[in-house]
């Protein structure tokens, strides 16, 4: 399996979640990554700034909040903007200024499903602690289309209200300790680019 | 029996066929033209409407809409309707006082365009800072959107009493000068503008997609509009806007959208880069 795209959702909780995560993916994952992080409503621009600028002193790839029609390169983490829904289209993300989706906007199930009808099979989705169920019936749209569910188990989690609800709306996910999502992410990605190599080569 | 065995990718390939006839049958039968919205949000917007209107499939939204011209009225109501309130982004009034009145203040008569106005949240709004930086009389605000049911909105300045506690709080952190309470007449639920900052303001309606360019300005607000239209049609609205933008006049967008990724990048010279306010290069 090929993945394009690697789309993370966690409510406010979550900056040393996230920090583990994307601290831990390899360089040689290069996929795009985008995060879903509810933030407290009317958020300021420049609080904003202040969480890229954060959690850029500890991640090596670039993180940017993300602008309408942004198109997805690699290397590069993508964060979704107070305020607005985030949605994947094809090579580009498209934000919407339309009515918040259960009190979240951005909602992680708006984000999450719109990844899953772009890109199918090739969506890698993480859910991590979360206060709400946002981000639970996104997941189930991911799985349905062929893509890969990750989420933090439970019981490590800060809050466990998400990862219970998306553990109970998918069939199979792969629930995990927040330590080893990032090197079991890395080497899915690895073994794809692997087994595509000696493709090209045989 | 077949319908049973359709499989998720055949329901969302059926699903953007379905889309696609929707928006052609409208724009043949009505000469709205959504077909090149941006395809995510508009998915959503059909299906919150077919929710609201217990319609099953996108094709039975199209079946309504087609032999019925007042479910249509409703239908362009929820496809285009943007949800706003006064002084939203406070960050962007403030800028708009600081940094664009000073420029404004400069010229004899001020035209100033407010694209996609919807209920007219923001056309008051900015009367209310140009009110208060001395040169409202001098401006003429022409607010526009497609949709004429919420112009009607728009031109009473009535709006629900209960709003008024965030849009006073969105007032101050944008800097304003007053009480905001000085702006409206409260009556029952309602708080009702006052006259004197509506009377530069013309109403009128305007589509975008489907009209051309009416005059040349000196400000252009044109503010989490463009993030419905897809790659193509931004383009096209952006030739509308240029067209409609005097020199060194001054372009304000939503607060995450750009011209980064457009072809006019190299046209506009950042006033402010986060507040997105663009000044055209001569």
């Amino acid at each position: 399996m090929s993945y394009k795209i690697i789309i993370i959702g966690c409510s406010s909780g979550g900056l040393a979640a996230t920090k583990t995560l994307l601290s831990g993916i390899a360089d040689d994952c290069t996929i795009p990554i985008i995060l879903i992080q509810h933030r407290e409503q009317k958020a300021e621009v420049s609080m904003d700034n202040l969480l890229t600028n954060m959690m850029q002193r500890f991640i090596k790839r670039s993180i940017e909040e993300a602008e309408d029609k942004m198109p997805l390169k690699q290397n590069c983490i993508y964060l979704a903007p107070a305020d607005y829904h985030l949605l994947v289209e094809r090579d580009c993300l498209a934000l919407s200024a339309d009515e918040p989706v259960t009190y979240a906007r951005p909602s992680i199930d708006v984000a999450f499903d719109s990844a899953a009808r772009t890109y199918g099979s090739g969506v890698i989705g993480v859910v991590l602690t979360g206060a709400s169920k946002d981000g639970a019936d996104g997941a189930a749209s991911i799985e349905k289309r062929g893509g890969l569910v990750i989420i933090q188990d439970p019981f490590t989690s800060e809050k466990d209200t998400l990862p219970n609800a998306a553990v109970a709306s998918t069939r199979a996910p792969v629930v995990m300790p927040l330590d080893e999502i990032a090197p079991y992410i890395s080497s899915l990605i690895r073994e794809g680019g692997a087994r595509l190599a000696s493709r090209a080569n045989g | 029996m077949k319908d049973s065995m359709n499989t998720l990718e055949d329901n969302d390939e059926i699903e953007s066929i379905e889309i696609d006839l929707l928006l052609d049958g409208i724009f043949r039968r009505y000469g709205y033209d959504f077909r090149n919205y941006a395809s995510a949000s508009i998915r959503r917007r059909i299906w919150k409407f077919a929710e609201l209107e217990q319609l099953g499939t996108i094709s039975a939204v199209q079946e309504a809409v087609l032999h019925n011209s007042t479910m249509m009225d409703r239908f362009v109501l929820s496809l285009t309707v943007n949800v706003t309130s006064m002084f939203r982004d406070p960050a962007f009034f403030q800028a708009l006082r600081t940094e664009v009145v000073p420029i404004l203040k400069t010229y004899p008569m001020i035209r100033i365009w407010d694209a996609g106005c919807a209920t007219g949240e923001e056309a008051y709004s900015m009367a209310i800072v140009l009110k208060e930086e001395g040169i409202y009389d001098k401006c003429r605000i022409y607010a526009t959107d497609m949709n004429e049911d919420v112009l009607r909105k728009a031109k009473t300045g009535i709006f629900p009493l209960s709003h008024m506690k965030e849009y006073t709080d969105n007032y101050i952190q944008s800097g304003g000068k007053n009480s905001f309470s000085e702006y409206y007449t409260a009556k029952y639920d309602y708080a009702i503008i006052n006259q004197e900052l509506r009377h530069n303001i013309l109403f009128a309606q305007h589509n975008l997609v489907t009209d051309k360019s009416f005059n040349e300005f000196n400000l252009v607000l044109i503010r989490n509009v463009l993030i419905y239209f897809n790659e193509d049609l931004r383009t096209k609205v952006l030739d509308l806007l240029h067209e409609s933008i005097a020199s060194f006049g001054i372009l304000a967008l939503g607060k995450r959208e750009s011209l980064k990724f457009s072809k006019y990048e190299k046209a506009y010279e950042e006033l402010d880069s986060a507040m997105k306010l663009y000044k055209r290069c001569a």
